[in-house]
């Protein structure tokens, strides 16, 4: 009955770089400028509402799935005292952290409290794959 | 310990933009601030207010690394009301958003006023046009026999207050001391004393004058002051000093001047403070006591201004922040050229004590300057009450309130404002009931303040209002009016509600269940049952504005979503908050605590087998026994979680959610030589019957079997006492975390039977009544105990049995969520780690 291993960490993505650069950028204009392409997992690994957190390149990231449809990824680790923003709450403007529930805008990253903000990083659906750039 | 408070993510700043001189293609003015403290700082946002940034490059000298926060609220942070993140002003990140330059952590040495040049100590020069002296004060640190280790260095143990350094440095040092002496009985002083207090110190307080808060109270005021103290069980020593810090190698006391020793492990010298003029006197500036300054603040360098702490005008030197929000004002109209004429003219000063357990309020003077004066003095010293007023020519010169501050924010007003005053003095300090109005806020002019703390005009806050923020609690978000000493409230409340013009919104948090859906939770259970909304999306979509979700009503909507539907309400995992996800507490590094259930905290030789082989195989960090009767395994991955629950075999001790805990109980009748009733017993039945029940906030309950009480019932939120005879007692609604509070006596019944009917009516009756996130303690006194036995006691058949069914429904859903999700994860990737790259657990491990 274990059912830990269907459900252990992906294995840190030896998995390729993708063929072709995101071009759908979810959120291209808050993020970091010319990255690398990762295709870190498929879009069905990460239910609705709900994140998981994968390793793009070496970096951690944290993708979420709203209840919309949209995709958005952020830094794994919180900004404010290292939380894993992966199992936090989230709705259409904001991601709370589990932690200490400072709130972070989808739009920019800022807190809407007193915490730095949280670096986002462009997401998009291809094929299935989720391919987040850093 | 050495955060950067309002620091940046990657470390601290020195943030350097295209606009720095050495570019030299910038066609603005140069402004140099030196001091980022409330001043500095206030300047800054005045000059960008008025358009400034397009008129100066701005360059901020600050010797604290942080970015600006509320000096003020230290002694909030001090006594544990207020987290330190919460008391920035302007960020880091803020300075870089106005293209401000800010030099944190940098102090300036001296300025070239001739060649127009700041010198500071990393040894960087930067020219200026225009220069702010912003330097603040110190503590004053008066002399004492041993109190320097080496140069400058004071004796471990002893403190001043004034940045947040300090106070960090005073809160560890508070958490591992028992003993403080403070020296000085002013504000300061008193504020330390008892947020210290407050950490479990036992402390002294030696001042210098002949009674306490001797700059703004009369004798006889401070003397109600000392005996109003003192009963908070301060000791106070009046005139007197502390001639001699005891060490050596750290504070072990101090010698007063009669002669008299105080043991002390901690010693916090708040005897005033200083300006701080260094940078001023090396410029060659006039510097008497303060860097002096003319009515348009400038020194006798035409080009170079002095503003907050370290300014001295009129022969003045001021203590408090009113005067410095003035200043700014002042400084930034001149700088700008808003008003090429503006001039500061003085302030009159109004202070409060913040954290004293004893209320303190004053303004102007404290007695009669003039024969005309008049003076009008309540004075009760047996209640801890002293009142007084001045008045001159029809307007209000001074007050004091002491013991009762109920009519602070009325004088406050009518000080600040010359408002007119009621033909009855005595109205000025008691409410006499004859509905006369009191003078409006309709007169009081858009620029005037409101809440001096944080410097908001009313006509902040009408324009809050008018933007649509309706509610007091909004404005107060918005503007932080009122979040600082707190003296200013309920003039921000009569502001707003004049401003809403009778439109006020109740806050919503006040009586929405949950703030993103705008109804109270009757309202909201109806339209659940009316409409058939079984998931939180369902709710959303229904009855959110906009049908938009809301992260922060998720968990309180999942909450109530079980309680109306039992087994049948649709669950979405998103909608919980991690911890009832995964069925464990989430830890500080991410990694899950596991407590299994052990009911009534009766445990097996087996069981207690199986938890040490299931801890070694996990390599569990540490295994505690907890504050409620059982064992909790502590920092487990989560990842392992399905696993180790397989392994134990054991349901969920339920130690996270929101919901029915423990019930812990003592060894009653069947061991103990005073039992008179089956404590034990009753415990694991009650357990039985409520696990893993969903409620507004925790359960928890004890059964003990004498007054004896050594489960702790009294204090818990259904706690049952065996009192002989076959009769229980039944308590509500106590307490003993955050708050204590004895519980009520709900009843007195005569069997277990009727101790489970009624503690399961008053859970359920609890449930669909409490707010969100309230607990008994707050919903038995608000609900009122009377209410509830009414219900429970006296109420119909009909609503008994409806509890009754409401509460078996939610037993009949119940399953082990450890046993459920174990073996079938609710969701892909329940389980996986949230942070893949982090080697967890990274909490000790014992
Ligand atoms: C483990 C335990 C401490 C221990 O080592 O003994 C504990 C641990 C926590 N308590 Fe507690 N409390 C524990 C017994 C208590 C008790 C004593 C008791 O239950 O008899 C109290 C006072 C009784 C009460 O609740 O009134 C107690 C009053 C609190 C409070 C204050 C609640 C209040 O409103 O007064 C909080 C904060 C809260 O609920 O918001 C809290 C919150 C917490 C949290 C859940 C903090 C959090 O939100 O993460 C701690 C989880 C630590 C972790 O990571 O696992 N804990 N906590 C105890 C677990 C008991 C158990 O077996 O279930
Ligand atoms: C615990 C506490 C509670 C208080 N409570 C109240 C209250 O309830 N009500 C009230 O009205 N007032 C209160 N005050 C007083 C209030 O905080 C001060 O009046 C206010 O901070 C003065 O502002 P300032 O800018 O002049 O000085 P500061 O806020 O002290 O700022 C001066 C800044 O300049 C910096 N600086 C100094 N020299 C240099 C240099 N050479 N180079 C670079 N930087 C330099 C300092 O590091 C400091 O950050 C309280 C003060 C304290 C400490
Ligand atoms: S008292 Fe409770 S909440 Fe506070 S640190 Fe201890 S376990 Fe955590
Ligand atoms: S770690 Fe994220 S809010 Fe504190």
């Amino acid at each position: 009955m274990i059912a830990t291993h269907s459900d252990a960490p992906e294995a840190p993505t030896s998995a390729p770089k993708a063929g072709t650069p995101a071009t759908e950028v979810a959120d291209g204009a808050a993020a970091g400028g010319a990255g690398v392409p990762h295709v870190v997992g498929r879009v069905d690994d990460v239910p609705p509402g709900e994140g998981r957190a994968f390793v793009a390149g070496d970096v951690q990231v944290a993708v979420f799935r709203l209840r919309d449809g949209s995709l958005h990824a952020t830094q794994a680790a919180c900004p404010h005292s290292g939380g894993p923003l992966a199992d936090g709450q989230t709705d259409a403007s904001v991601l709370v952290c589990p932690l200490h529930l400072y709130a972070f805008r989808w739009t920019d990253g800022a807190c809407t409290g007193a915490a730095p903000p949280v670096q986002l990083f462009p997401v998009a659906e291809q094929d299935g794959a989720l391919v987040v750039t850093v | 310990m050495t955060a950067v408070l309002g620091g940046r993510p990657e470390g601290m700043s020195t943030l350097h933009f295209a606009m720095d001189d050495a570019d030299g293609i910038d066609s603005r003015q140069r402004l140099v601030v030196v001091g980022n403290g409330m001043a500095g700082a206030r300047v800054v946002e005045e000059v960008l207010e008025r358009g400034g940034g397009d008129q100066f490059a701005i360059t901020v000298f600050g010797e604290e690394p942080h970015g600006n926060y509320n000096r003020i609220m230290l002694s909030h942070v001090l006594a544990g009301e207020e987290h330190e993140d919460d008391i920035v002003l302007n960020s880091h990140d803020w300075y870089a958003g106005q293209g401000v330059t800010l030099r944190a952590g940098v102090r300036v040495d001296r300025i070239d006023t001739h060649a127009k040049i700041v010198y500071a100590a990393d040894g960087t020069t930067t020219a200026y046009d225009q220069l702010v002296l912003a330097t603040g004060s110190r503590s004053f640190i008066p002399p004492m026999t041993g109190l320097y280790t080496g140069e400058e260095q004071l004796l471990p143990g002893v403190f001043g207050f004034r940045t947040i350094d300090d106070t960090r440095a005073m809160l560890a040092a508070a958490a591992e001391h028992e003993r403080a002496v403070v020296v000085g009985g002013g504000l300061l002083g008193l504020e330390a004393a008892r947020a210290l207090q407050g950490h479990g110190l036992q402390v002294e307080v030696v001042h210098a004058g002949t009674h306490l808060m001797n700059q703004q109270l009369a004798a006889e005021a401070g003397a109600i002051l000392a005996t109003s103290v003192e009963a908070l069980g301060i000791v106070v020593h009046l005139a007197t000093r502390t001639t001699e810090a005891i060490g050596p190698d750290r504070v072990r006391g101090v010698v007063l001047a009669d002669g008299r020793a105080i043991d002390a492990d901690m010693l916090v010298i708040a005897a005033g403070i200083r300006p701080v003029t260094e940078v001023a006197l090396l410029s060659g500036l006039e510097v008497e006591r303060g860097i002096v300054v003319d009515d348009q603040l400038r020194t006798d360098d035409p080009d170079v201004y002095a503003v907050g702490e370290c300014a001295q005008h009129r022969g003045e030197l001021y203590g408090l922040v009113a005067p410095v929000w003035e200043q700014a004002r002042v400084l930034a109209d001149l700088l700008t050229g808003t008003d090429p004429d503006a001039e500061y003219h003085g302030s009159r000063t109004a202070t409060k004590l913040k954290v004293a357990g004893v209320d303190v309020a004053t303004m102007g003077v404290n007695r009669p300057e003039r024969d005309t004066d008049e003076f009008l003095v309540i004075s009760e010293p047996r209640r801890g009450v002293h009142l007084s007023v001045v008045v001159r020519d029809d307007k209000l010169v001074g007050a004091t309130l002491l013991g009762d501050t109920r009519k602070v924010a009325f004088l406050t007003q009518a000080f600040d404002r010359g408002t007119p005053l009621p033909a009855e003095r005595i109205r000025l300090l008691v409410d006499l009931s004859d509905g006369a109005a009191e003078v409006g806020v309709a007169e009081l002019p858009g620029d005037s303040q409101v809440c001096n703390c944080n410097g908001v005009t009313k006509q902040a806050l009408v324009d809050t209002v008018r933007a649509g923020t309706t509610s007091v609690g909004g404005c107060m978000d918005a503007t932080r009016a009122g979040k600082g000493c707190g003296s200013c409230k309920s003039l921000v409340k009569q502001v707003v509600e004049w401003a809403a013009d009778g439109d006020v919104t109740e806050d919503a948090s006040a009586s929405w269940y949950v703030p993103g859906i705008p109804l109270a939770k009757p309202e909201l259970i109806a339209a659940i049952r009316d409409r058939q909304l079984r998931s939180v999306s369902a709710v959303f979509t229904a009855l959110a504005p906009g049908g938009e979700e809301d992260a922060k009503s998720k968990m309180g909507l999942t909450s109530l979503l079980r309680l109306v539907w039992g087994a049948e309400y649709e669950q979405e995992n998103d909608a919980k908050f991690i911890n009832d996800r995964v069925h464990g507490n989430i830890q500080r590094d991410g990694t899950f605590s596991v407590v299994p259930q052990m009911k009534g905290g009766v445990t097996t030789a087996a069981q207690l087998r199986t938890i040490a082989d299931v801890a070694e195989k996990y390599e569990v960090p540490m295994i505690k026994v907890t504050g409620g009767q059982r064992i909790d395994l502590l920092g487990v991955r989560k990842e392992d979680l399905p696993a180790m629950w397989a392994d134990l075999g054991m349901p969920s001790g339920y130690a996270y959610g929101k919901s029915f805990r423990t019930v812990k109980t003592c060894v009653g009748t069947d061991f103990c030589r005073f039992g008179l009733g089956d404590s034990t017993q009753l415990g694991i039945d009650l357990e039985t019957r409520f696990q893993g029940i969903e409620s507004p906030a925790k359960i928890k309950m004890a059964v003990v079997g004498c007054p004896r009480n050594c489960a702790e019932a009294y204090v818990k939120d259904v706690g049952v006492v065996a009192v002989g005879n076959g009769k229980w007692e039944v308590y509500v609604g106590g307490a003993a975390g955050a708050t204590i509070r004895k519980g009520d006596l709900l009843a007195t019944v005569d069997s277990p039977a009727a101790v489970m009917e009624l503690s399961g009516r008053f859970i359920q009756y609890y449930r669909e009544n409490a707010n969100w996130l309230e607990r008994t303690y707050d919903f038995v006194p608000r609900v009122g105990l009377e209410q509830i036995r009414a219900v429970l006691l006296e109420g119909s058949e009909e609503v008994l049995a409806e509890l009754d069914a409401g509460l078996q429904r939610s037993i009949d859903a119940y399953t082990d969520p450890w046993g459920q999700d174990g073996g079938q994860p609710a969701t892909p990737g329940q389980f996986r780690t949230a942070l893949p790259l982090v080697d967890l657990p990274m909490v000790p491990v014992r």
